[in-house]
């Protein structure tokens, strides 16, 4: 991974299991998000391949790169949500380029999607005018809006309250367990990576590679890299 | 004829029982995705209409090989149908995570009072409403022009703040960077001056006046006018566009909240940095319009360079330049407090900020128009 002849991170190889609620962790700068980016094809890598059930996604033809990105669903940062649309009209934006639904069942969709993250009755407001963890489980509500396979998460709690960070939680372990979907995280909120993760890399920002992996309660306890040790245990030693 | 209903239920198939006179029993089977669609719940309805003895709702989800939203959504229809008509639904017999999304998806009620749904106005209403809309932003231009009048005192105190970098860096970009399209613009509109002219001068023999109506046309009136409707179009909308991409990022909140008067800071390197380029760019625009009219002269009637010079000199004094710069001036204060304004007014979203440019555009523009039509008339009622 690199921007220019600036390299972020090298000699990453991990596996991300179906079912798998997998982390990707590491200090500020290590280049979690970029690496996400690389997964869900926004940014070629600089080197090296992403397979998804043993298809390289970047030696793809474009038909087949748009296929599978529309087996992947996206919550950003911000929740990028189209702002110019209703949250309705932001959920219903994909079922109606990918799916054959009249509008009738697209809206019966959508509202099952908003009811789903809580926000029924939500659905002629405008991003503007709903708070910020609103936004973000709206914006997770379009992610899911395909019914994807596979669902990317670009720091879901960052500026949530612990309340509704933990509901989050909860509503990540119920897709997994109800849809049996693989969720993907980016995240450095210890409390979601040890409730919710059973897998994950660990990148390190000074060696620019990864230096752990595998489920993160067993990392807490199990890795002796001081690094890692540091990070899971809040800097205690 | 093959019911559309039918093609769907090959692969999501519904069948309904009775089990009791009480209870209504739907088996659920086969693959239920978004790309069958979701199945009527017509025969359900059908079978519960005028069965006012029905009182439960079983259903058997075991033949059920794959499901995703269209079997949420489909329950979710027939659970509303089902309590509308009284019945009491059990959900035990469907795949468990059919279950607990059900029961995650009613978990918080519908907001009561979200619904935005309003009746379309009269079109009368609507008219009242755009001019009450218009009518209150009056009171908000005033209110700006105030504060810019006070940051402009607190300038000429010495107690303006703003950086000197950015007041440099704003001049570059609406100056020097604004020469090629101001070029273009006055070339031709001193193209077309001095052609719409030429054919009238040309009926008495009077060509060589193309020189007096050209110079005088650009350096009262045109030089200024499209020098100022370039400058809205190009530095007004830029100037909406940052202020309001500013509003969206907070970034003008976080001026305020440290004491710092986003007026001073913002607004006023702007609005210096037009009134210290119109006129540049408008004398500018006067000589790239009078070469224009060089150009039609002495390519259409053979009028030498040097006498084309000599009567446009002969035309021209210092009063009207004076008059051409003030109006340029005057313009590009109209400007920056119309592209500072809506910047300024911007909403929080990506839409708001593009409102924010074009409704910038408009109002630059009208300013410009009016400003034009009251210093004319001021001048000639002066007798400048």
């Amino acid at each position: 991974m690199a921007y220019g002849d600036f390299v972020i991170q090298h000699d990453l190889n991990f596996t991300v299991r179906r079912g798998d609620i997998f982390i990707i962790m590491g200090g500020s700068g290590c280049g979690k998000s970029t690496l996400l980016r690389h997964l869900i094809g926004l940014k070629p890598p600089a080197k090296g391949q992403v397979y998804f059930d043993g298809l390289s996604f970047w030696e793809s033809g474009p038909e087949q790169q748009e296929s599978l990105k529309r087996s992947f669903g996206m919550l950003f940062q911000g929740g990028a949500l189209w702002s110019s649309l209703t949250l309705a009209e932001n959920v219903a934006l994909p079922l109606g380029e990918y799916t054959g639904l009249s509008p009738a069942e697209i809206n019966e969709i959508v509202s099952l999607k908003l009811a789903l993250v809580g926000l029924a009755g939500f659905e002629e407001f405008y991003p503007s005018e709903i708070s910020g963890g609103m936004q973000k489980r709206a914006a997770l509500a379009r992610a899911m809006a395909l019914d994807p396979a596979i669902l990317f998460f670009d720091e879901p709690s960052a500026g949530l309250d612990p309340i509704s960070s933990r509901r989050l939680d909860d509503l990540i372990l119920e897709l997994r367990e109800s849809l049996g979907a693989t969720i993907v995280v980016v995240t450095h909120e210890l409390a979601s990576i040890f409730t919710i993760g059973n897998n994950s890399v660990f990148l390190d920002p000074e060696s620019r590679t990864m230096i752990a992996g595998g489920d993160p309660n067993i990392l807490r306890t199990e890795c002796t890299d001081p690094r890692v040790h540091s990070f899971l245990n809040r800097g205690e030693t | 004829m093959t019911n559309p209903a039918d093609t769907v239920l090959r692969q999501a198939s519904v069948e309904y029982s009775q089990p009791a006179a009480d209870c209504l029993l739907i088996r659920l089977a086969g693959v239920w995705t978004l790309k069958s669609g979701i199945p009527p719940v017509d025969e359900f309805s059908r079978r519960v209409a005028g069965h006012t003895g029905l009182r439960h709702l079983h259903f058997d989800g075991s033949g059920i090989t794959e499901w995703d939203s269209s079997l949420l959504a489909f329950l979710r229809r027939l659970v509303a149908q089902a309590g509308r008509q009284g019945m009491v639904p059990e959900l035990d017999g469907l795949p468990e995570g059919v279950h607990r999304l059900l029961d995650l998806a009613a978990a918080v009620p519908p907001k009561a009072d979200a619904s935005r749904r309003e009746d379309k106005a009269s079109v009368l209403a609507q008219i009242g409403n755009i001019t009450f809309r218009y009518l209150q932003g009056a009171p908000e231009m005033v209110r700006f022009i105030g504060e810019v009048t006070l940051s402009f005192g607190r300038l000429l105190r010495g107690k303006a703040q703003f950086r000197r970098t950015d007041l440099l860096l704003i001049i570059q970009d609406v100056g020097p960077q604004a020469l090629p399209i101001v070029s273009l613009i006055s070339f031709l509109v001193g193209l077309i001056v001095a052609y719409m002219g030429a054919v009238q001068l040309a009926q008495f023999g009077a060509q060589i006046y193309i020189a007096n109506l050209v110079g005088i046309g650009m350096v009262r009136e045109m030089g200024a006018l499209m020098t100022g409707i370039i400058m809205a179009g190009r530095t007004g909308a830029s100037f909406a566009a940052q202020l309001g991409t500013m509003q969206v990022n907070e970034e003008i909140d976080a001026f305020r909240t440290l004491g710092i008067s986003p007026m001073d800071f913002l607004v006023m390197p702007r609005m210096l940095a037009l009134i210290c380029v119109m006129p540049l760019l408008t004398l500018y625009s006067d000589l790239v319009g009078m070469l224009a009219g060089l150009f039609v002269a002495n390519t259409s009637f053979n009028i030498g360079a040097f006498e084309y010079y000599h009567q446009t000199v002969h035309s021209l004094n210092l009063t009207q330049f004076a008059v051409g710069i003030s109006k340029g001036t005057t313009y590009g204060i109209l400007i920056a407090i119309a592209g500072c304004l809506r910047g300024m007014q911007c909403g929080r979203s990506a839409q708001a900020v593009g409102e924010a440019a074009t409704s910038a555009v408009v109002t630059s523009i009208l300013f410009i128009v009016v400003a034009a039509s009251v210093l004319t008339i001021i001048y000639q009622q002066l007798g400048i």
